[in-house]
């Protein structure tokens, strides 16, 4: 008796847990409605053949509990029953594959009329690179990547000068146009994954990978990147954004773009100091490039433009200004003192990894990483 | 006839214990091997079960507890997940119920080489050992690359464990995959040359079907997961390229240069669905029998339940990369792994449908096996209706990598096994201790893990939001709304008591052996032959002086015009009229 009753129970909160429950999908922001609808359609096939087959389990075991003086039927078989139950469910998978192929298709197949993007991925964060007047883009190999070149652009290619390549974590694409998203990373597996556009992709190191969509909703906030394949220790935090705009609003940000050929010409006038660009090398070798940039991008820690004798607010509620005593403490013992909204994710560098007078050459860095007007690329 | 040709075991010598060592120990009696898969599966999944505890623990309170941290959190995510598929889920399933049931339930005095399957389960003992090495102190920990284990990831610093850590889970994997090896080579030739006279293949019980399949899946597919073992261990070590294409981690140079992460994920795959078969598969025959014996009627449809078996073994080795959607291999594999992941719906469907018919129109007894074969029912219907969400390539597409598929795989392939297992162990304890275990407890047990597990598992279908996350709200981020929060924490507080609930279960386990009612030989009044020894427990040879003889299948329940509700295996037909 208890068993049938749980068991109803247990369908019942199941079909209005579907219905009614605060979770459900984010409101969709892309052309891919189709990809909805599939959902939708296997949602209810599945849904109804799961109470079918609760409810008769319900009845079974409620009708059909011992009694002493009853007795089992015997029927081993029962090959007109089996066929149509086959049957039927054969007919049940069809209805969901057919139109679940189909709208894979279209998945495959971009428009015609497609514009292309490049996401970069690297642990842990995103880049993006759109192709320039020419429409085409410049070839690439991890191997070219320097604290200069992070795209490891090849400066042989002539197809790259005009290149605008996107730092920091925040895309901006124009509203109703298709756009042909090219996956790339420099290290391992990534996901780029923005729920309202449903489309995802891995980036795989070493291919191309590629999704389509087009963007259909200008909302206020930016749509939130989430990172969908684990890549590491700092996976959760690999965030980004998309803001999708007017086709006039976008041309206007992309304008403040740096070309590839901006790029370059701004670190061929780069004034920093022996001592600067020593911290530099550092910062790349060490790893510190990781999770600190030095573009204002937030990756996982705090960027390190701009930082130097700021006052920052803590996890704790204190604050601290940077200066050499808060540096060091950051790097001995980095803890301590958690800038706030961060999260205590780094390790500690004792002596024998960063020597005192390495970490003077990263003083150095840091005090000479102010915004310089050439490269003002925050996209926010 | 011709069978009565074939050397039965009658007058094999049998292997004589002389001392403890060689009687619990170094024995070569299936049933202690039986016995000893299962308490050392049974420990580590414990372990498992308390790495689970850590990872909810970060879930539902996040920053809590400081000595979580990320590192922490993402170790216990990979161990977990590869204890309970591998060191749990398929030892036990194959190497103690398939050790326990094979010989018996076929009428054979042992497994055919009885050595090799006491070597069998010590490679398996040190596969755990070397496992659990990765939590060596001084160490970095094990690997935290999920257990998946996908290069580049796994074995680059940016990973927890990328050095000791992932050399100590593939080393256990490749040592596990001898053990599986050695064991099943034996499971396959028991049952194909060491049944008794008159079992024939179509008179098996369901759960030597299932055994069975699931025995040579694993010996097809074990081999991919060991050779990707070897050649990750190789580019780790050595620097080999195998899977390793040219990359820039954090501004540092490899010296890699083209290898390709998709292979391995291939290879992975080309092992990992089959493995969800491999534990599937004697789940399946197990709750067959139980359903069967509860339920005092014959099993519906037996031979289109051993060819469903079939079938869905052999489709397994051609669905794959239903894994790999999302993964950027060319699009066009989605249209094929997605038609064969649907088309292997069928034959599972007709199992379930097969499942609950034998419930129409029978005399069902609720004891606590048949409460947990019911509920197994249940769970695997949910978690076999969201694969064919995840199955069909384009569904998969907004739900990869969320927790609808943990929610899917847990219902399917953990929590819907692990309650055959329990149901198993209620069913068989009898036989194997010669006392029942204690019924109240058992009920209770099962109550709060039916309840518990589904409570768990069928809300997390609804979080739209990536898995393997330390922490969600990041910065500015939104992505997970208030009522997730709450749901996320109702998750957590409903594990630690199903958690809890698992030692009630250990306590019924080590108390009734001892002061366990007795149980008799048939104390379920079942028909197949491991319920017909001469003595219970059985002792070492399993059948006397004389091998059973089979005269019937195992699902002579309620016949009609017969004196009892159950007719044994080896009981003699009536003569024709």
């Amino acid at each position: 008796m208890a068993v049938a009753i749980f068991l109803l129970i247990i369908v019942i909160v199941s079909v209005l847990l579907s219905f009614f429950s605060p979770w459900q999908f984010t409101e969709i922001a892309s052309n891919w409605g189709y990809i909805d609808f599939t959902v939708i359609l296997t949602f209810w096939i599945c849904g109804i053949v799961f109470v079918l087959i609760g409810l008769f389990m319900v009845y079974t075991t409620w009708k059909f509990r011992y009694r002493a003086d009853a007795r089992a039927d015997y029927e081993p078989e029962n090959p007109r029953l089996e066929w149509w139950l086959t049957i039927v469910t054969t007919i049940g998978v069809v209805a969901m594959l057919a139109p679940g192929l189909i709208v894979w298709n279209d998945f495959v197949n971009p428009p015609d009329d497609v514009q292309e993007v490049e996401v970069l991925s690297k642990q842990w964060g995103w880049a993006f690179r759109f192709p320039g007047e020419d429409g085409k883009f410049g070839t690439v190999h991890v191997d070219n990547i320097d604290a200069d070149n992070s795209f490891g652009m090849n400066t042989a290619d002539p197809n790259g000068e005009d290149d605008v390549l996107v730092q920091g974590n925040t895309l901006h694409l124009p509203v109703d146009q298709a756009y042909k998203v090219l996956l790339r990373s420099n290290d391992v597996l990534h996901d780029f994954w923005v729920p309202e556009f449903r489309a995802k992709m891995d980036a795989v190191p070493g291919m191309v990978t590629y999704f389509w969509f087009t963007p259909t909703r200008i909302q206020q906030e930016p749509y939130e990147v989430v990172c969908a394949e684990l890549c590491g220790r700092g996976h959760y935090t690999m965030r980004g954004w998309v803001k999708v705009d007017t086709q006039d609003d976008f041309q206007s940000w992309l304008d403040t773009q740096p070309t590839w050929a901006d790029v370059q010409a701004a670190t061929a006038l780069d004034a920093m100091s022996p001592e600067a660009k020593r911290g530099r090398e550092i910062w790349a070798a060490e790893g510190c490039n990781a999770c600190h940039s030095l573009d204002g991008s937030a990756v996982v820690g705090p960027t390190w433009l701009n930082l130097w004798n700021t006052t920052r607010n803590l996890a704790d509620g204190t604050t601290a200004t940077v200066d050499e005593a808060y540096f060091v403490e950051s790097i001995r013992e980095p803890a301590v003192k958690i800038v706030e909204g961060f999260s205590p994710a780094m390790i500690a560098y004792d002596e024998a990894t960063v020597t005192e007078d390495e970490i003077q050459a990263l003083i150095a860095l840091l005090k000479e990483s102010v915004d310089a007007p050439e490269d003002a690329a925050d996209g926010t | 006839m011709a069978q009565a040709e074939i050397p039965y075991q009658e007058a094999i010598p049998l292997h004589d214990p002389h001392s403890w060592i060689t009687k619990y120990w170094f024995s070569q009696d299936h049933k202690v091997i039986a016995v000893q898969y299962g308490i050392t599966a049974v420990a580590v999944g414990l372990v498992a079960l308390v790495l689970s505890w850590i990872m909810r623990t970060q879930i539902g309170f996040p920053g809590m507890f400081e000595w979580i941290t990320p590192d922490i959190y993402y170790q216990s995510v990979t161990m977990h997940g590869m204890i309970m598929v591998i060191y749990l889920l398929t030892a036990f399933l194959l190497g103690s119920f398939g050790n326990y049931l094979v010989p018996l339930m076929l009428g054979a005095r042992d497994m055919v080489f009885p050595f090799v399957n006491m070597i069998s389960y010590h490679v398996y003992f040190a596969s755990v050992i070397i496992l659990m090495l990765g939590y060596w102190p001084g160490m970095e920990g094990p690997t935290g690359a999920g257990w998946t284990l996908y290069p580049p990831q796994a074995i680059l610093s940016g990973t927890p464990g990328a050095d000791w850590g992932i050399l100590t889970m593939l080393a256990s994997l490749a040592v596990f995959i001898v053990a599986f090896t050695m064991g099943g080579l034996n499971y396959i030739t028991t049952i194909l040359q060491a049944r008794t006279r008159g079992m024939t293949m179509m008179r098996m019980p369901l759960s030597i079907w299932g055994i069975g399949m699931a025995t040579v899946l694993g010996l097809l597919a074990f081999p991919a997961l060991f050779v990707s073992a070897i050649m990750m261990t190789l580019d780790n070590v050595l620097g080999t390229s195998f899977f390793m294409p040219a990359i820039s981690t954090a501004g540092a140079d490899h010296e890699y240069e083209g290898g390709s992460p998709l292979l391995f994920q291939h290879l992975f795959w080309f092992f990992g669905h089959p493995e969800v078969y491999i534990v599937a598969l004697p789940a399946f025959g197990v709750v067959s029998d139980l359903i069967s014996v509860h339920a005092r009627k014959n099993i519906f449809g037996y031979r289109l339940m051993v060819w469903a078996i079939v079938a869905i073994g052999g489709l397994s080795f051609i669905v794959w990369a239903h894994h790999m959607y999302v993964a950027g291999m060319h699009p066009y594999f989605g249209f094929f792994f997605a038609t064969t992941t649907l088309i292997i719906a069928v034959p599972t469907a007709i199992k379930v449908y097969n499942w609950t018919l034998t419930l129409w129109r029978a005399n069902i007894r609720f004891t606590v096996p048949m409460l947990f074969a019911i509920a197994f029912v249940l769970t695997f219907v949910v978690g076999g209706l969201t694969g064919l969400f995840l199955g069909n390539v384009i569904v998969d597409v907004p739900l990869s990598d969320t927790y609808f598929v943990v929610a899917h795989f847990h219902m399917v392939m953990g929590v819907a096994p692990i309650l055959v297992i329990f149901g198993g162990i209620y069913h068989w304890y009898p036989k194997i201790t010669g006392r029942m275990l204690n019924d109240t407890i058992g009920r209770i047990h099962f109550w709060i893990t039916f309840i518990g597990t589904y409570a768990i598992y069928f809300p997390m279908h609804f979080l739209a939001i990536p898995r393997r996350y330390y922490e969600y709200n990041v910065g500015e981020s939104a992505i997970l709304t208030q009522s997730m929060d709450i749901l996320n924490q109702s998750i957590t507080i409903t594990a630690y008591i199903v958690g809890i609930a698992q030692f009630l279960f250990i306590y019924n386990l080590i108390v009734s052996y001892r002061r366990g009612r007795e149980a008799g030989d048939n104390p379920w009044e079942a028909n197949s032959l491991e319920w017909r020894t001469p003595q219970t427990p059985p002792v070492h040879g399993n059948w006397g002086e004389q091998l059973p003889t089979v005269h019937r299948w195992a699902y002579d329940y309620s016949v009609p015009g017969e004196e009892t509700d159950f007719i044994p295996q080896d009981v003699p037909r009536k003569a024709q009229a």
